[in-house]
């Protein structure tokens, strides 16, 4: 018997990245996640503050105008950004979990194995495609908070003084460092869990739940929960949006807090990033595919 | 394709047990067994899905798992995504399997399903879906195509085109290996099956020496001195006293022969037929509740089931 070869053809990455493309486009869940996240972003981030500064409000014993200055484009970036953190990051899970889990639920990894690629160029293209798509996700949710912003400011006759293209860069690439880390890790929980329904309820009790109640309940009670939040994923990415949000930045947004240094944050949410695929890699390739 | 002492183990159980076949290249091969024997198991190990426990598999000259490249599959049901059509589903595949585009509508045409090629999958019937799984399976132009059940859910028009197209296959050169219930099915299309019970080798063999094509059943008397007129004609290997009869592997062609040679010898001839069974009585005998699993060795289910493998002796 001849010996062993390694050769494999199958489709190359570009290929399985835009077969992965194809199947996250056309599912209506992708569009539901990801366009909820940036209708909530503006609704929090823009409309409700600019209605209350129209009635008059006052934010915490600021006049209105506060809440105004916040809505205007300098502060694009954390306008945009706030919701990362927790709802949009648990948006953005969710849509792992489901891009990973469903696999399972539907028998569909089975069929893309058995056409020939590794498992790992399987994941590989996955996570390219999610980060496209997480990609083009920041970018309109930076795109609609910048049309409201200027909406906003023509309609109060107010300057228009918008982040420079370096602020806007690092905005970017933080928003996409943070997105891609919780849909790496609602990947990783579906595959881990090789499902979607518990993969995504156990990821919403984490970032909504979880992480809250050690940085809000048991970090100022115990020491080590002090000291552990700092390595925390949800607390890492409200620190990242809390340093790209600048020094004079008023931080409303439940789970935006700098809690560690910027740059730590954004190394932090980086490992994570690796660490959830490197996991779900291990998993995906050990295990029998059933 | 070979499998040596290929094992899968769940815990305790063993789902597959020392399981040795072989696969002919060009052959369509049946790959029989009752539920949960084992069957689905060991063709997920041969195409990488599951990784065996111990012992070998090599599938077009690599190792199982290495070698997909050539080989298309459908294993346990079509799985495919709901929300998009079945040519988009099979545009994704294309994407893993490296298929130019073109390769779509030609599969959608070979399992007849063009026409409904652009609903979504969610909407196919059970037929479809299989059919689709199928077209899945040829996207590559695959040496070596495996099936698992792939008439599931067809109706009987569907099960003749089936029948067609793995005969085409095969004609085109491509070895299939097809696992399925439809013993009727796989008589007809099948040159060697192999039966496989509780994890283990049952037989493994032609159709046509399976069923029993090529034997011939003698009722004479003095039995002792026919056995050894027929021993004498045509070997002593090929002669067997089962319950009072001769059992003579041999096609009908030498009937006649046979006959005359024992009319002859002034033995009374009451009874020379060809022994007739089909596929399904020897399968239900082969994986019958009482039949004992530990000797794969054993190659007549007949006598198994009758418990007379200790009486079943050749002439000498």
């Amino acid at each position: 018997m001849s010996a062993p070869s390694t050769t494999r053809p199958s489709g190359s990455l570009g290929s399985i990245v835009s077969a992965e493309l194809l199947k996250m486009l056309r599912r209506p869940a992708t569009w539901l996640l990801l366009g909820l996240w940036p209708s909530v972003q503006l609704v929090f981030s823009l409309l409700i503050p600019y209605v209350s500064y129209r009635r008059g409000n006052s934010y915490e014993g600021s006049p209105p105008e506060v809440l105004l200055a916040g809505t205007l484009g300098d502060r694009l970036v954390q306008n945009s950004l706030s919701g990362l953190p927790l709802f949009g990051g648990a948006l953005v899970m969710a849509l792992g979990a489901l891009l990973a889990g469903s696999e399972y639920g539907w028998g569909t990894l089975k069929t893309v194995l058995l056409q020939g690629p590794r498992r790992l160029t399987v994941l590989a293209g996955q996570v390219l495609a999610l980060l496209v798509v997480l990609a083009g996700t920041v970018a309109v949710t930076f795109l609609v908070t910048a049309l409201g912003s200027w909406a906003i400011a023509a309609g109060e006759s107010a300057a228009v003084d918008w982040p420079t293209v370096g602020e806007l860069v690092r905005g970017f690439g933080g928003g996409l460092l943070i997105a891609g880390t919780w849909g790496a890790m609602g990947m990783l929980l579906g595959t881990a869990l090789r499902g979607t329904a518990l993969a995504i309820g156990l990821g919403l009790v984490w970032i909504l739940a979880i992480e809250s109640l050690v940085v809000n309940v048991a970090a100022p009670l115990l020491h080590l929960f002090d000291v552990g939040q700092a390595v925390l994923p949800g607390v890492n990415a409200g620190s990242l949006v809390a340093s790209l949000a600048g020094p004079g930045a008023v931080l409303r947004t439940p789970g935006v807090a700098a809690i560690v240094d910027g740059t730590q944050a954004a190394w932090a949410l980086a490992g994570f990033g690796v660490l959830f695929i490197v996991l779900t890699g291990i998993l995906l390739d050990r295990r029998d595919v059933t | 394709m070979v499998t040596e002492a290929l094992t899968k183990r769940y815990g305790s159980r063993a789902a597959v047990d020392r399981l040795s076949l072989t696969v002919r290249r060009g052959e369509v091969f049946g790959f029989l067994g009752p539920n949960g024997a084992g069957k689905t198991t060991t063709l997920r190990m041969l195409t990488g899905l599951v990784r065996p426990t111990s012992g070998s598999a090599w599938v077009l000259g690599r190792r199982a798992g290495e070698s997909v490249a050539g080989v298309g599959a459908l294993i346990e049901g079509p799985g495919f995504y709901p929300y998009l059509s079945g040519r988009d589903n099979l545009r994704v595949l294309a994407g893993y399997a490296g298929a130019p585009p073109g390769r779509i509508t030609e599969v959608l045409v070979t399992v007849d399903l063009l026409d409904r090629a652009d609903d979504r999958y969610g909407a196919y019937s059970l037929g479809m879906k299989q059919r689709l799984g199928v077209a899945a399976a040829l996207l590559k132009k695959p040496e070596l195509v495996v099936l698992d059940e792939p008439t599931n859910g067809l109706d009987p028009a569907g099960i003749t085109d089936m029948r067609a197209l793995l005969r085409r296959l095969a004609a085109e050169g491509c070895t299939v290996v097809l696992s399925s219930h439809l013993l009727a099915e796989v008589e007809q299309v099948c040159d060697r099956v192999a039966v496989v019970s509780h994890g283990r080798l049952v037989a493994q063999s032609s159709v046509e020496d399976l069923v029993g094509r090529g034997r011939l059943v003698i009722e004479a008397h003095p039995l002792a001195a026919a056995a050894s007129i027929v021993s004498e004609l045509l070997g002593v290997d090929r002669v067997s006293v089962v319950d009072g009869m001769l059992h003579v592997r041999t096609g009908s062609e030498s009937a006649a022969l046979i006959n005359r040679a024992l009319v002859r010898a002034d033995i009374d001839v009451t009874g020379l037929r060809p022994e007739a069974r089909t596929l399904e009585e020897v399968f239900l005998q082969m994986t019958g509740p009482e039949q004992a699993v530990d000797d794969p060795s054993r190659d007549d289910p007949r006598e198994r089931r009758r418990g007379v493998i200790g009486r079943r002796s050749p002439v000498r």
